[in-house]
């Protein structure tokens, strides 16, 4: 029905435009050709000249209209050193073309305006003039190689790769359909090595774990930068074409796949200070739809797109973009874990540890760890707060036998600590699960606690601070009817018997070593 | 014999039965074999004026389309609050209509659409519709010819642009839907049916359609550039050709140097698809796996492709430009002004638009130093254009000028190139490019200088030529309407898309309320939208008038309705086969010749008097 009805009022139109058409011929017939054609030259002429002058006016009007939303106008000037360069330059385009732009539509519709036909009038007969041409092919040719010049200064300035010898935050941004995944390189300040073909659902650049450049690597979800710190961004693409766009920043880098690109940027205004910016202007003072408390300024932020069509989701790859201080992004970079840690370390795509060494990042981790339960243990109020499962202590398959990772990382940190505190003397108990004979077992858990004092006797702790006790299937921590629960009961706990800080500790360690004895 | 001779009735049939020159047309076509029924008539012509009409009719079918897919997308971005479910009898499964019974544009389609609209208006109407239509009609019109130097290649190359016409249309209706990745054909999104539906099928199509279409262009540009090498007539030296023989035979040079390469780099985009090679790519992860390509660079592709690209927005503008000048200088009654100045700077614009593909590329990951000759080259580029436009000025000054529909799209022809031309000084600086490129200013750019100033040259062509044609004027009132609508309507919709440029916000996007940055711009959306469709019903009104007119338009009179110089208008209203009955006219003078002694025009048939120099010296 309703297609019925459009189709009818378009016919109908069509036969009102018919119609009309009819019309004034017959109107210009019965008035005479000429008189039809003069006054008809005459109102097309002003309806020309009015045209222009509405025209121009429009074009004035509504760029003083939005010059407030434009960026490089209003508050919206660029946000890095870089862009400045490039909205002057874009501002003095503005006025060459302006010129022009007006002088030619003016001349254009003026002349048409008063060189209408009249009655009688004549052209006059004027083919060429040397001198004019040259004029105006030399004014261009001159206004030209002005502004490539200046633009050619700007582009080579902007588009220089970082020295070998400046300071540079390197980060790198890989687009995929449709999302941007963002790295960070992590303490030691290197991005690690990638190939496409590690990609997977773990690893969406396709960092090499081997590399221990990538264990340190960060992956967080909005970029945060300092102000006024050189930033390099490396940029991939794991799909298809992206384009790695900051509209605030003036930066746009295509992003090809097998091809990384890079842009350098120096971000100039915090967030923060981007949103005072933005403060004073009534376009900015009005409710965000999003969030009707705040007005629209307290909830700018800087944003990433993509700029190069990239398949269905293209007008979807935002990510939000921080400047802040120096301060705070440090703290920032403190408070992110590296990916590795928190995805991939253990996990069965791990290839660590490679050729009986791990990374420092791990063994860092480790230490860590341990200092952290050994604080904990020393300082506890109760018995079984002063007991903690060495997870890192293993032992060769169905013997007593350490693992070298075991005696060089592990053990390494006992030794250290036990070295650090002379007065602690600690309980070092094995376990096992309930797999096998439990007379077996109970023996094998006291071979390999005994394995444990020795290592660290042998490595210069006194044997009167350690004491070794094997307790077999004993007091399980985990479910032993789950291959997990049984690997959790398959261990050596640290307990701290004597030299902690807290004053229960020495009693109870008198007891228990009473006990073993 | 006596009966075969035309008595001639007006001074043009007198001087070219007197001075012209005689190629015994009667004696070999009597009869005329080759067009004996309705078939090679009007279907399988082999003649250029038919075959002119063809492209041009072919050419509306597709604007139509092509105008049709912008406004639903234009609906997409303007309304996107509103629903589209009344458009579901018509696009099906493209419109996704949720549980409120809300439809939208399904997103594959909203891409579909912004790419077959690109497709449609760059090569089959603004290339085929425009250049095919009048070097076809004009070529041998204007120079004095009996047709083309071959008709039957002609004949065929309208035919391979039908049957790419063809292919596109089948594409439209896949299950996958038509190719969706941008007219530009990027890869590696191109390559992978796994990065995008319309990169199945829809991409084969396309790749195929565009291949014929390059096959056509190729047969109509060695036709053109050898008809204006040999077949022009007695006295027609290369400085006497109307401006509009200039263009078209420049822009047949350019097809001929380019289109080729587009065609090597579908070419190569088919062995990727389909042989497994690697040209255009390289470590690619996409759909859960790694590709086995290694070693390409899809780079390459967009050199391949902008090497015609640019040269392609040549291949549309010159013969708009060519069509203008003349226009101008008929209704002006003017030589146009610095003919020499016009087509060296027409031979300049060639030049450099072989050298200037990759300032498309600035932001693409090319050497940024190498980015230094393409600013320098596209720079000067507007040189040569500048000089143009200031010579289209100065022909109207002083002028005695006639508005007709054809004049008015002439002029405004004029102030497009102006506004579009100015913008492109930004976009070519790749220092502003950094910002402008891939956002509304380069779409507003190129909609205003290659766009809206390519269909005003069109317009102008077929409302001034139409006589030509179909022996009938168009309306003028309506063609005055026309004029006014879209002129108005245009720059509605072009001129706010600087400032959603300018405020960086990125083109080809679906949605702008993701993005804080892009979503101030919803009421000048709506505003460009609402013009979209208004500009759309104008060119209706162009279609009407264009068929009312060619049954019931005001019939032509006189042989010469303008008072032009130009050939075309020594031919009979209605020209048959071999476009005079009798002598070819011998040119005797340069076709410019408006106002000069005291004359209101003086045709190129007439001979210079004595001790009068030639061309406007």
């Amino acid at each position: 029905m309703t297609a019925l009805l459009a189709t009818l009022c378009i016919i109908l139109i069509a036969v009102i435009a018919v119609q009309i058409g009819k019309v004034t011929e017959l109107a210009s017939k019965i008035r005479g050709e000429e008189d039809t054609q003069e006054r008809s030259n005459r109102t097309t002429s002003r309806w020309l000249l009015i045209f222009m002058v509405l025209f121009l006016a429009f074009c004035v009007v509504s760029a003083y209209y939005y010059k407030n939303y434009m960026l490089g106008y209003g508050p919206h000037e660029a946000a890095s050193t870089h862009g400045r360069s490039l909205d002057r330059m874009f501002n003095i385009t503005v006025v060459v073309t302006a010129i022009v732009f007006f002088i030619t539509q003016i001349a254009l519709f003026w002349f048409s305006y008063k060189y209408r036909q009249r009655k009688g009038g004549k052209a006059i007969f004027m083919p060429h003039n040397n001198t004019l041409e040259v004029v105006w092919t030399v004014i261009p040719a001159v206004v030209m190689t002005f502004l490539v010049v200046g633009g050619l200064d700007a582009w080579n300035d902007v588009m220089a790769d970082v020295g070998t010898d400046e300071e540079v935050i390197e980060i790198e941004a890989m687009g995929y359909q449709f999302a941007w995944q963002l790295r960070y390189p992590g303490p030691d300040g290197k991005l690690g090595s990638r190939d496409f073909r590690l990609t997977d659902g773990t690893n969406p650049i396709g960092q090499d774990w081997t590399d221990e450049a990538n264990l340190d690597d960060l992956h967080p979800g909005e970029i945060v930068l300092p102000v006024g710190k050189q930033v390099r961004v490396r940029i991939l693409a794991r799909d298809v074409l992206h384009d790695f766009y900051l509209p605030h920043f003036r930066v746009k880098m295509d992003a090809v796949p097998g091809m990384p690109t890079y842009f350098v940027f120096t971000p100039e205004k915090t967030t923060e200070e981007y949103r005072q910016s933005l403060r004073e202007y009534a376009e900015y003072q009005i409710p965000d739809p999003n969030d009707p408390e705040k007005q629209l300024w307290e909830t700018f932020e800087y944003e990433l797109a993509c700029a190069e069509l990239c398949g269905t989701g293209h007008w979807s790859m935002r990510r939000l973009v921080r400047i802040v201080s120096q301060d705070e992004y440090e703290d920032w970079l403190d408070k992110q874990q590296p990916y590795y840690m928190s995805t991939i370390y253990g996990s069965d795509n791990d290839p660590w540890p490679i050729d009986g060494e791990l990374p420092s990042i791990v063994e860092g981790a480790r230490q860590q760890e341990f200092t952290d339960l050994l604080d904990g243990a020393m300082n506890a109020a109760t018995d079984e707060e002063r007991s903690f499962v060495l997870d890192y202590v293993t032992f060769e398959t169905g013997s007593a036998e350490l693992t070298e990772l075991s005696k060089k990382y592990a053990l390494a940190n006992v030794v250290e600590s036990m070295n650090e505190y002379p007065d602690l003397v600690v309980g070092l108990d094995g376990y096992t699960d309930n797999t096998g004979e439990a007379g077996l077992n109970l023996e094998l858990s006291q071979q390999r606690a005994e394995a444990v004092r020795n290592y660290l006797v042998e490595q210069g702790v006194s044997g009167d601070r350690l004491v070794a006790s094997g307790y077999g299937e004993a007091n399980p921590i985990g479910d032993n009817a789950t291959e997990k629960g049984r690997m959790q009961n398959r261990r050596t706990e640290f307990t701290v018997l004597a030299g902690g800080f807290t004053a229960e500790a020495e009693t109870t360690t008198t007891e228990e070593s009473t006990t073993e004895s | 014999m006596a009966t075969a001779v035309i008595q001639p009735s007006t001074v043009e049939e007198k001087l070219i039965q007197e001075l012209g020159y005689d190629d015994h047309f009667h004696d070999h076509h009597h009869g005329d074999k080759y067009q004996s029924n309705f078939i090679t008539t009007y279907v399988f012509s082999q003649d250029h004026k038919i075959i002119a009409k063809q492209f041009l009719i072919t050419g509306m079918f597709w604007a139509i389309i092509g105008g049709l897919m912008s406004l639903v997308f234009r609906l997409q971005l303007g309304f996107p609050e509103e629903s589209l479910a009344w458009l579901q009898p018509v696009l099906g499964k493209w419109i996704e209509i949720n549980a409120e019974g809300v439809g939208t544009l399904s997103q594959e389609f909203y891409y579909a659409l912004v790419t077959m609209h690109g497709t449609i208006l760059v090569f089959f109407v603004l290339t085929a519709g425009l250049s095919g239509t009048f070097s076809n009609l004009l070529i041998p019109l204007m120079v004095g010819a009996r047709d083309m130097a071959s008709p039957l290649l002609n004949m065929m190359s309208y035919w391979f642009f039908f049957l790419a016409g063809l292919v596109m249309f089948f594409s439209l209706f896949l299950s996958t839907g038509p190719f969706s990745g941008g007219w530009t054909a990027y890869p590696p999104l191109s390559l992978l049916p796994e990065a995008s539906a319309g990169s199945g099928a829809g991409m084969t199509m396309w790749t195929l359609s565009l291949v014929l279409f390059v096959v056509s262009v190729l047969l109509g540009g060695i036709n053109y550039i050898t008809t204006v090498l040999n077949l022009r007539t007695k006295g027609m030296t290369m400085w006497r050709l109307p401006l509009p023989i200039w263009a078209f035979f420049i822009t047949a040079i350019i097809g001929l140097l380019s289109f080729p390469v587009l065609a090597s780099a579908f070419f190569l985009v088919m062995f990727d698809r389909e042989l497994g090679t690697s040209f255009y790519l390289s470590e690619i992860f996409i759909g859960g796996q790694a590709l086995d390509h290694v070693g390409g660079s899809p780079v390459l592709y967009q050199h391949l492709f902008w090497f015609l690209g640019h040269p392609e927005v040549y291949i549309i503008i010159l013969p708009a430009m060519g069509i203008v000048s003349e226009v101008l200088s008929v209704h002006a009654r003017k030589p146009v002004f610095g003919y020499k100045a016009m087509v060296y700077s027409i031979l300049a614009i060639a030049f450099l638009s072989f050298i200037v593909w990759a300032h498309h590329m600035f932001m693409s990951g090319v050497n940024p130093f190498i980015s230094n000759f393409f600013v320098i080259f596209t720079l000067i580029i507007a040189v040569p254009s500048a000089v143009k436009v200031f010579n289209w000025i100065a022909t109207l000054y002083g002028g005695n000028i006639r508005f007709n529909p054809a004049m008015l799209f002439a002029i405004g022809f004029v102030s497009m190139f102006i506004s579009g031309g100015l913008t492109g000084i930004f976009l070519g600086n790749s220092a502003i490019d950094i910002q402008m490129h891939d956002t509304y200013f380069v779409v507003a750019h190129f909609h205003i200088v290659m766009g809206v100033a390519a269909f005003f040259g069109m317009y102008a062509g077929v409302y001034h030529w139409f006589p030509k044609m179909y022996g009938r004027f168009m309306n003028a009132t309506l063609g005055k309407i026309h004029f006014w609508g879209t002129m108005v309507g245009a720059y509605a919709i072009f001129w706010p898309m600087h400032y959603i440029g300018m405020a960086g916000v990125p083109r080809r996007y679906y949605s702008f309320d993701t993005f804080q940055a892009f979503g101030h711009f919803a009421e000048m959306n709506k505003f460009i939208t609402v013009a979209a469709i208004l500009v759309f019903a104008f060119q209706i009104l162009f279609v009407i008038n264009f068929f009312y007119s060619i049954w019931k338009g005001k019939k032509v009179e006189t042989q010469n309705p303008y008072g032009a110089t130009t050939l075309e208008w020594t031919t009979p209203i209605n020209p048959g086969h071999g476009n005079w009955p009798g002598k070819i006219p011998a040119v005797q003078r340069w076709a410019y010749d408006y106002g000069k002694d005291g004359e209101e025009y003086i045709p190129q048939i007439m001979p210079l008097k004595e001790g009068e120099h030639d061309g406007g010296h």
